[in-house]
């Protein structure tokens, strides 16, 4: 797949559409493929950092440098499937696993006290104590019978998450 | 306005007084945290509301729609069409930009030859040499537009050259300002450029009273300012121009205005600017070209069609502040020339947003966790 190409094939298409497991239709694949040229604007064939946070939007968002994390860096079929979380088509399951990884920053399939810990401090800024925040965590953990200790992994954070109607879609425009 | 690297640096508190409330127009689909019930560990993780925005803004976001460039349809896709594109093609190459870079050169020598003795010779004679300077930075104008064979439909009475009094406009290009000097000497507060730009800057524009700033320094803000009030104040000064949106925009979308333009104490009067996409996309993309390629693009294209309002002059209403005007003033040139709003800055484009906005978010839902820890 041509980075300084602008032009898709339709093998590439099919290729990336695989990958992504069918999350995307082509037609929105060639739509992705477009809005990741107008971001990759030094045409290095990804996406860094600074070319993301010049989008003003994502800038201001609360949880961007953790996303910045995952997505610093991707080629185009990567990209794709980063995104395919957020497809009308991504099943919950796929929801689940992502908010995971965005809480497991180790990637070692385990989410700790301390890791729920820094979501919410980039969620909640300087306006709770981090005793406050301590707090508030242990309480919500203690009432769903964690504690401070547990380690929870993917089955449990499907069990907690499970059940509240996760609303996790982006629309890609189609011309 | 080479900043083709977009080395981004976080900007100013000062900038943030510019801007009315972001989170008016802000497409939040699903609220942060629904406000009611007992707080619980499902509510803490899921996320997915703030990841669906950021991954929105991923896929689309409306500060960089304002700032794309309209490539037109490809028509010449078929046998048929091609020749005929072929042909254009040479024309435009090899008739009309010849014939237009004749008329431009006759133009500048009229002009220097005009120029130059006039602005040396009648030193002395300060009221006469400004008319004729004025006169002469109008004819240069309009032979540029003639070299881009320009079709300006103007609506509207004619500025008058009254004190206490500015003009804005929408900004699309540089190319608006030599449009809108062909019909009348205004006095513009522009970047400064470097190169053969920075140069016609400093010596002809000088003298129909244009005002220059520079982006990146911080302090410039206040001497510009100051520079601005004294200049609209007087009297015989040139009308004076202004682009409130700071910022080459393309045409289809219009950014925040600045509330420097709306604050001098004058008249406003705004002007809606709209280029014919058609022709050619007039929209000076200076990410993409320089200003050189950009008109010789415009040069070897068609034509440059567009039409000019000249709307009502607005005053500063009782109880208005600067930026509400600056927005009621915004609203009135985007009806008139089909321009969507977008809630951001222009300046977006060189540096990131202030933390604030990131702040309010995490304020509210910050107030939402506490409150629903309380409740039973």
């Amino acid at each position: 797949m041509g980075n300084t190409s602008s032009m898709l094939t339709q093998y590439d298409i099919e290729e990336v559409q695989q990958h992504c497991n069918k999350a995307f239709s082509q037609q929105e694949i060639v739509s992705l493929y477009e809005r990741f040229c107008q971001l990759d604007r030094n045409g290095g064939g990804f996406v860094s950092a600074e070319e993301f946070l010049s989008v003003p939007e994502f800038a201001v968002n609360p949880l961007s440098q953790r996303l910045l994390r995952m997505v610093d860096g991707l080629n185009f079929k990567e990209f794709v499937a980063f995104l395919s979380a957020f497809s009308p088509r991504a099943t919950l399951l796929q929801r689940i696993e992502f908010i995971f990884k965005v809480y497991d920053s180790d990637g070692n399939g385990k989410v700790t006290f301390n890791d729920m810990l820094d979501v919410l401090h980039d969620l909640t800024g300087q306006f709770i104590s981090e005793n406050q925040r301590k707090q508030v965590l242990t309480q919500v953990l203690d009432e769903a019978g964690y504690t401070k200790e547990s380690l929870l992994v993917l089955s449990d954070f499907v069990k907690i998450l499970g059940s509240s109607g996760l609303k996790m879609e982006v629309e890609v425009p189609v011309d | 306005m080479s900043t083709n690297q977009g080395k981004l640096k976080p900007s100013s508190s000062e900038l943030d007084l510019d801007r009315p409330n972001i989170e008016d127009y802000l497409p939040s689909g699903a609220s942060i945290q629904e406000p009611h019930g007992k707080l619980r560990l499902s509510d803490l993780l899921d996320i997915s509301p703030i990841l669906t925005e950021a991954a929105g803004a991923i896929v689309d976001d409306s500060f960089t729609r304002c700032f794309k460039s309209n490539s037109p349809e490809p028509w010449n896709w078929n046998v048929y069409l091609f020749p005929l594109w072929c042909f254009g093609v040479v024309f435009r190459y090899l008739i009309l930009f010849p014939a237009r870079a004749i008329v431009l050169t006759i133009g500048w020598i009229i002009f220097l030859s005009c120029f130059i003795p006039v602005h040396f010779l009648l030193k002395g004679n300060d009221a006469l040499r400004k008319k004729l300077e004025r006169v002469l930075v109008e004819l240069i104008c309009s032979f540029f537009v003639a070299s881009w064979t320009g079709v300006v439909k103007y609506h509207g009475p004619r500025p008058s050259m009254r004190p206490k009094q500015v003009f804005v406009a929408n900004h699309t290009s540089m190319i608006d300002f030599i449009i809108l000097e062909q019909m009348t000497a205004f006095a513009v507060i522009m970047q400064k450029h470097p190169g053969w730009v920075g140069l016609l800057q400093s010596t002809i524009l000088e003298s129909v009273g244009c005002i220059w700033f520079n982006r990146s320094e911080a302090k410039d803000r206040e001497i510009v300012a100051k520079k601005l009030r004294e200049h609209s104040q007087g009297a015989d000064n040139n009308p004076l121009l202004i682009f409130p949106e700071g910022t080459c925009v393309n045409n289809q979308y219009s950014v925040m205005f600045k509330k420097g333009a709306f604050e001098l104490g004058c008249t406003v009067c705004p002007i809606a600017i709209k280029y014919n996409k058609i022709f050619v996309d007039a929209f000076w993309n200076s990410r993409k070209q320089s200003f050189t390629m950009h008109l010789l693009q415009l040069m070897t294209s068609w034509a440059v069609v567009c039409d000019v309002w000249y709307l009502e002059p607005q005053n500063l209403r009782p109880g208005e502040t600067a930026i509400e005007f600056a927005e009621r003033v915004r609203d009135i040139i985007s009806v008139r020339a089909g321009l969507r709003k977008v809630p951001w800055d222009g300046y977006l484009k060189y540096s990131r947003p202030s933390p604030k906005h990131r702040e309010r978010k995490q304020q509210s839902f910050a107030e939402s966790v506490l409150r629903r820890l309380e409740e039973k």
